[in-house]
């Protein structure tokens, strides 16, 4: 047997099984999703309700509340740890993600003027998050042009940019009317609540047609986190990568956020998770996107029940994990070269 | 070894013609021509910011050219796809960054990727190139620890056999000694010259160490300004004359008594007996730009196991 083969196959081997682990995890946490609330439905209940045979308040409780909610955690936090993976690698630094690095700060902003100035929710919405967002990715790159390595200015760089953002974000809740104010603060705090079937579709087809990138990016991360001048000497150009990385990461970002608000912190723990779980280095996008997906889930689920009687926004949640997590990410020296 | 035996008689040429290089606004080299002899080791050698790593980063095609142009046997290398142009020319550079926790032969694997089409799943080949550049370099037996926990002498073998895996003609490398003690930038020049007697790659180095350069190349450029002052064989182009003159220097050059080959022995100057305090200079006049080139700098990572 080759030396060589063996580390592959024990590569392949903690892959499967870390996969199989959060597949197990993902259904066990859908199932309670979809269980538990106001009206709770039992296992055996649920069975019933999944085979077509439950009552019509059962049908209507688990397919048109509970399971769009619950999928769309799925798929918009696989969508940020997606997001977070892929800048994450691209820059060789653990602590970039789209909120420290401000896209979700100009998302925000263009998605409040949408709310407070123009008083649209919809579609235009998501193409002002959307903007919003790649204009800071375009301005960073710029900015971090010069720089032979992204490094650790990029991401000064990104909070001085979020900073701004939450300037102007608090100059125009100040000038708006109390009702228009709450809607905006209810989107920036992000939350799952009262999610429709036809905005996780957005979301997932959205992601799905960036398949073709991810699958391009998934090649190309693992030499360039080598380095600019090794990847070059294996044939990979950081511009095209850049370009497809950046523009990825920030149409990940925005059509989340545009639908479910700046959900913070997924896309900086998922990653570094999912890198932990499967060690030798991987880049592990597929494996951040299932992380991603089962944290906004278990996010949600300790959003809603954990006060019993309080349903919060699961931006609250992640933003207050998450602040723990970066504090420990901080102090321990875990990932300073990916 | 079935699939790189030495005598594939495929040998290529790597050539600068009319070669402007640097960077927007500052001009490092100022057209230079060089054909890299095919089949040979040629190592580069001149003062710090002489535009040795600049020749070697633009004839690589990390940096495109400002003027002239880089030819692979002839052709524009503009007009070759990087990852063709990687399957044939292979870059070690300075500063390799190994992400965190990635072990050996992982890291060997990724010098598959010229080799490998986009969707192409990793074969049998891809296998045995990695197998035989770790069996090649001695770090066959790392196979599964992480880079990140060995010495700098293996990590260096580590960074070879990843560019072996890549299976380039040309090997292109930049520095490959700095940061490792005398013993192992022996092993690492050893290791390079038994891949070019073997298998017919050819070898292109920039090295520090006068002496060493002059021990393992069949050629040797010497660079100063930015131009070629000598090319050609140690014995004939390393003379008093011409180490005074890329590197503002006087010495002594006397035949090494235990290979032949060209000995640099720098004569003390005013300046340099002062002690090591100028050790940071990095002008091409000062004399201790050789001084400082010529103490191994020994690395302080071989201290951790």
């Amino acid at each position: 047997m080759s030396v060589s083969a063996v580390v592959r196959r024990t590569v392949a081997r903690r892959h499967r099984l870390v996969t199989a682990a959060l597949i197990v995890i993902a259904v066990v946490a859908v199932a309670v999703a979809v269980s538990v609330g106001d009206y709770p439905i039992s296992p055996d209940r649920l069975w019933q309700t999944l085979i077509g045979s439950g009552t019509r308040i059962e049908q209507y409780v688990v397919f048109q509340v509970r399971a769009p909610r619950a999928t769309m955690a799925l798929v918009a936090g696989a969508a940020l740890g997606l997001a977070g993976a892929l800048l994450q690698s691209f820059l060789g630094n653990p602590l970039a993600s789209p909120d420290l690095l401000g896209i979700s700060g100009g998302s925000s902003l263009a998605a409040v003027v949408a709310i407070l100035v123009l008083g649209t929710t919809g579609p235009i919405l998501t193409a002002f998050a959307f903007a919003g967002g790649a204009v800071v990715a375009v301005l960073l790159m710029l900015a971090g042009r010069t720089l032979r390595d992204g490094g650790f200015r990029l991401i000064l760089a990104g909070i001085g940019v979020s900073f701004l953002a939450t300037a102007f974000i608090d100059l125009m809740m100040v000038r708006a009317k109390v009702e228009e104010a709450r809607l905006a603060l209810l989107w920036l705090t992000g939350s799952l609540s009262s999610t429709a079937w036809w905005q996780v579709v957005t979301v997932a087809v959205v992601v799905a047609l960036l398949v073709p990138a991810l699958v391009l990016a998934g090649r190309w991360l693992p030499i360039v986190q080598l380095g600019r001048d090794t990847a070059h000497g294996l044939g990979v150009a950081s511009g095209r990568v850049q370009f497809v990385v950046v523009a990825s990461a920030v149409l990940l970002t925005a059509v989340t956020s545009a639908f479910v608000g700046p959900i913070s912190f997924i896309a900086l723990c998922a990653p570094a998770i999912a890198r932990s779980l499967l060690r030798h280095g991987a880049v592990g996008l597929a494996t951040s996107a299932a992380v991603g997906a089962v944290l906004l889930l278990a996010a949600d689920l300790v959003a809603q029940f954990a006060i019993p009687g309080m349903s919060m926004p699961v931006g609250i949640v992640t933003g207050a994990v998450g602040a723990l997590f970066l504090l420990w990410l901080l102090s321990t020296s875990k990932g300073r070269h990916l | 070894m079935s699939q790189s035996a030495p005598e594939r008689g495929d040998r290529h040429l790597l050539a600068a013609r009319g070669l402007v290089a640097g960077y927007p606004g500052r001009r490092v080299i100022e057209g230079l021509d060089l054909e890299l002899a095919p089949g040979r080791v040629t190592m580069i050698i001149g003062a710090n910011a002489s535009g040795k790593s600049t020749l070697l980063g633009t004839m690589s095609r990390l940096h495109p050219p400002l003027a002239g142009r880089v030819e692979l046997d002839g052709a524009d290398v503009r007009g070759i796809p990087r990852r063709r142009f990687a399957q044939t020319v292979g870059l070690l550079p300075q500063h390799p960054t190994a992400p965190d926790g990635v072990t050996v032969a992982e890291l060997v694997g990724r010098g598959r990727h010229p080799h490998r089409g986009l969707l192409q799943r990793w074969s049998a080949e891809d296998t045995a190139h990695v197998d035989e550049a770790m069996a090649w370099t001695g770090v066959a037996d790392l196979a599964d620890r992480p880079v990140g926990d060995l010495s700098g002498g293996q990590r260096q073998r580590v960074w070879i056999a990843m560019a072996l895996a890549q299976d380039p003609r040309i090997l292109l490398l930049d520095e490959p000694t700095t940061f490792l003690d005398l013993s192992h930038q022996l092993e690492v020049l050893d290791l390079l010259r038994a891949l070019n007697r073997d298998r017919g790659t050819t070898v292109v180095a920039v090295l520090h160490d006068l002496n060493l350069a002059a021990r393992y190349a069949d050629d040797l450029v010497v660079m100063h300004a930015g131009t070629i002052v000598a090319h050609g064989a140690p014995g004939e182009v390393l003379t008093a004359e011409t180490v005074e003159r890329a590197f503002g220097l006087s010495a002594l050059v006397m035949p090494d008594p235990l290979t032949g080959t060209p000995l640099v022995v720098p004569v003390p100057s005013a300046h340099a007996a002062r002690g090591g305090a100028a050790a940071t200079a990095s002008t091409a006049s000062t004399p201790s730009a050789l001084s400082t080139s010529v103490h191994p700098t020994p690395s302080l990572r071989e201290d951790h196991p």
